[in-house]
């Protein structure tokens, strides 16, 4: 195949699809009891300069209980999917992120993330790789169907496609031009879920964002869990299991774990609480204070929700609409 | 062209009707947060309410009820006819099953490119922007393109500072030559002040319309 056009950004992770294959035949397929703390967890399974992935994003189904406790235990020089709001946000605001596979880091509504901003623009994150939000998606395909990359027909002609590192080829078949992302392997992957077992096994409620895609493409998988149920609950409902527990390398127990984001059916997003973010952050010193009096100045998850306090808590989850009527099992 | 004169309405309100105009009924959306969220909204009120509403993380076919802050927002699946994921939704896209799509950016030039995400150089950006996310598939899949945009001449330029989203690029032909999907390309740009389409031939950007007030200078 002739390569027509090569993107001059750096692809920061190499597709080692066969280091990649040993790697998950080593991996214990045994019914092992991973129930952990978030500090134990991160502990163990995140190590500085890691590629770290966080699923959903931003304000949605967010893995924030942990992404807190990275930045508590200051793990540095990582890399990241940029595909966020609110985890992504800490991480910066950290200043724990040296590389970054971005598509989109906003706030949304509320327009430019101000911490992304200080990053790039002061060179502190030193490398950022442009891809679509399709491009990062199909990137996770391509390591869950364990080939080196995927070919899509978006990116072609743009300055996204120049600053990624994607490869624009003739196709073999067709002889149209045809661009071609690669493989994406994360060291770990960091998912929030309504509920899991205590070997790992888990189900989503609702939209599925990457999380399939995502879990397969990871070395190691931290799973976060609004709610720990009997194994028997997967057993009941098979075709329900969007992570099978032996890509899983830790559970923790942790509701409310997306706050302030929403989970849905069950609480909605703290909106007063995201502003009160969206403010702090404009500024490098209320950004620390921020961080001071969430992060770094409470123990672990437990303390922040006592320190965001549960009446308010139980506001958010008294206005979530739309509950799933369904039960799981039985 | 001068400001619209205010009766009643604010300029948001403006495009919202304007763009719920352009969703026509029993056909699929590509809808990102914001405007076309409100414009959906409506069009499913008044005339389209058979619009198949798509958002980027999986929701597809919702009823809305109320207004998402956010494209993962529990309202983009709320009684939907699928709560997908990401692959399922641009992979339709990328299939044709997406007639319209709704977007941003920062900047747009004459043939409809995008910038969302540097203003500036790129290695020494003024003001570093979000980035693509959604907006490239987007704008590369979908059949029809709908920019939705404030009308100032700091987002109108004869040039973007980088091409974050696929317009008709350099021009006639352009985007069949990269390999985009043939057919394909922006359709309207829907602003505060006008309606603007695209010149058959030349793709560049011609104004169809102005909105109620407005006179072209």
């Amino acid at each position: 195949m002739e390569v027509i056009q090569s993107g001059i950004g750096q692809l920061i992770q190499k597709p080692d699809l066969n280091a990649f294959r040993e790697w998950n035949r080593q991996k214990p397929k045994a019914l092992i009891d991973k129930r952990m703390t978030e500090a134990e967890a991160i502990d163990r399974f995140v190590y500085d300069g890691d590629y770290i992935g966080t699923e959903l994003y931003g304000t949605v189904r967010c893995p924030m209980s942990l992404v807190n406790e990275v930045v508590r235990q200051k793990k540095k020089d990582l890399r990241v999917v940029g595909q966020g709001v609110f985890e992504l946000d800490m991480l910066l605001a950290a200043s724990l992120v040296k590389g970054m596979d971005i598509t989109y880091v906003g706030l949304e509504v509320y327009g430019v993330s101000n911490v992304f901003r200080r990053e790039v623009e002061s060179g502190r994150l030193e490398t950022c790789v442009e891809w679509s939000n399709a491009a990062l998606a199909w990137r996770f395909k391509a390591t869950a169907m364990g080939v080196p990359f995927v070919p899509m027909r978006s990116m072609l002609g743009t300055d996204t496609l120049k600053y990624s590192a994607a490869k624009v080829v003739e196709c073999p078949f067709t002889g149209d031009p045809i661009c071609l992302v690669p493989a994406l392997i994360l060291d770990v992957g960091l998912i929030h879920v309504h509920r899991a077992d205590k070997f790992g096994n888990a189900q989503i409620d609702g939209i599925s964002g990457f999380a399939a895609e995502m879990a397969r493409a990871c070395k190691r998988v931290i799973i976060s869990a609004e709610e720990i149920v009997d194994t028997e609950v997967f057993r009941c409902h098979p075709d329900r299991t969007i992570i099978p527990y032996y890509l899983v390398d830790a559970v923790v127990y942790a509701p409310f774990a997306s706050h302030p984001g929403e989970m849905c059916y069950i609480h909605v997003r703290d909106e007063e609480h995201i502003k009160q973010w969206v403010e702090a952050s404009q500024e490098p010193a209320t950004t620390q204070a921020y961080l001071d009096k969430y992060i770094y100045g409470v123990k672990n998850h437990r303390e922040y929700l006592e320190l965001v306090g549960w009446e308010r808590l139980e506001r958010l989850k008294a206005m979530a609409q739309g509950v799933d009527n369904e039960q799981p099992c039985i | 062209m001068s400001n619209p004169v205010s009766d009643g309405y604010s300029p948001t309100e403006l495009l919202v009707c304007t763009a719920a105009r352009l969703m026509t009924d029993k056909t699929t959306a590509f809808i990102g947060t914001g405007i076309p969220m409100l414009a959906a909204s409506l069009a499913q009120r008044m005339h389209a309410p058979n619009l198949v509403t798509i958002f980027e993380f999986g929701g597809t076919g919702a009823i809305f009820e109320t207004l998402p802050m956010a494209v993962g927002g529990e309202c983009t699946f709320h009684r939907a006819i699928a709560a997908a994921g990401i692959c399922d939704v641009m992979e339709a896209a990328q299939r044709g099953f997406i007639e319209y799509g709704f977007i941003g950016g920062a900047q747009i030039d004459p043939y409809g490119n995008l910038n969302s995400t540097v203003i500036g150089e790129y290695y020494h950006p003024k003001v570093r922007l979000p980035g693509s996310g959604g907006g490239n598939d987007v704008g590369s899949f979908c059949w029809r393109t709908i920019a939705i945009m404030r009308h100032d001449r700091r987002r109108f330029l004869e040039k973007v500072d980088f091409v974050t989203t696929p317009g008709y690029l350099n021009g006639p032909g352009a985007r069949e030559a990269a390999g985009l999907p043939p057919g394909t390309g922006p359709y309207r740009v829907v602003t505060n002040l006008a309606v603007l389409g695209y010149h058959l031939e030349s793709k560049r950007m011609l104004l169809l319309a102005t909105q109620p007030g407005v006179t072209v200078e």
